[in-house]
């Protein structure tokens, strides 16, 4: 056996653990597109939230808002879940490319296990928001996202890029400061959501992506 | 010298599936048969030749389980395994120090 032939097997061994235990096809693209959404859907809502000041920008709760500004409240709904649900089929089908050309299953051991950490703290901090919009207690509905998300990501980070962990400690002390400033939510969501990925992205993309 | 660190490679491992399936089984507590399939890409009968040779050696347990009515089998390393697996490693690095003396 010549030293290059060991160094191969050594390689194809690291290689092969990493592959059966960790899911390595998220693209850092993904991560920027995301980005973008959640940047463009901030703007958006700033000026719907804009076009009619009475409301949630202001500390009142959200059940008294909800008499005279349903529209408002249920489109900034409406962003949230269109941004969400571009981010999850952008992040599909780029993963989808990338296991390909990882030589990894797009849908095995490690996606499943990589998704089921994500969801349980996501379904969580969602069941959260709809109980705290019900009771009116609209300014901890973004505090709540990014902690909860920043939760989803720590979990998730054993079965994936670890570097997605510290992404989560960021996401989780965004949200913990949000928490205080309450009446700064929309900047927080768009820092939290539309800044940290679009820089983590890139950081991914450039570490991983080749 | 060299000759000597041959040998103790293990023959057990001589064969590159055999080796990754180890590798798989120390990185993972358990794992089932088509996603090993699946991640080596391999076919359903060379691997279940290659499953079978590591379980003769006890490097392997097979944990037969029913998933509703689909069989589903898992593999697990044992000690032994795991062991000879960390021993073959070993060797694999000295001898790329040796290599790198002379």
């Amino acid at each position: 056996m010549e030293e290059k032939d060991i160094q191969n097997e050594l390689a194809s061994i690291r290689s092969i653990m990493e592959r059966s235990s960790k899911f390595i096809s998220l693209s850092g693209l993904s991560g920027i597109l995301a980005g973008i959404y959640a940047l463009i859907g901030a703007v958006t809502a700033y000026f719907i939230i804009q076009s009619n000041p009475t409301t949630v920008t202001k500390r009142t709760s959200l059940f008294e808002a909800w008499g005279n500004s349903v529209i408002i409240i249920l489109s900034l709904i409406a962003i949230a879940v269109i941004v969400l649900m571009a981010s999850i089929i952008t992040a599909i089908i780029l993963s989808k490319r990338q296991a390909k050309r990882k030589r990894q299953p797009f849908w095995g051991k490690t996606s499943q296990a990589l998704l089921f950490n994500m969801i349980t703290p996501l379904i969580t901090g969602g069941i959260l928001i709809i109980l705290f919009l019900y009771q009116g207690i609209g300014e901890y509905i973004v505090p709540i996202m990014l902690i909860f998300y920043g939760l989803s990501l720590v979990s998730a980070s054993n079965f994936t890029f670890g570097d997605v962990k510290y992404l989560g400690m960021l996401e989780i002390v965004l949200g913990l400061i949000a928490a205080c400033l309450p009446s700064y939510g929309l900047l927080f969501w768009a820092i939290g959501f539309g800044v940290l990925h679009i820089i983590y992205g890139c950081m991914m993309y450039l570490k991983y992506d080749k | 010298m060299n000759n000597i660190s041959f040998d103790k490679l293990d023959k057990a491992f001589e064969n590159r599936v055999r080796l990754q399936i180890m590798s798989v089984l120390v990185a993972n507590e358990r794992y089932d048969f088509n996603s090993l399939k699946d991640l080596l890409n391999i076919t359903d009968g060379n691997l279940a030749s290659h499953l079978k040779a590591l379980e003769k050696e006890e490097y392997i347990v097979v944990h037969k389980s029913f998933l509703g009515r689909k069989p589903n089998t898992n593999y697990e390393a044992t000690m032994k395994g795991k062991q000879a697996f960390k021993e073959h490693l070993n060797t694999l690095e000295q001898l790329i120090k040796l290599q790198k003396h002379t």
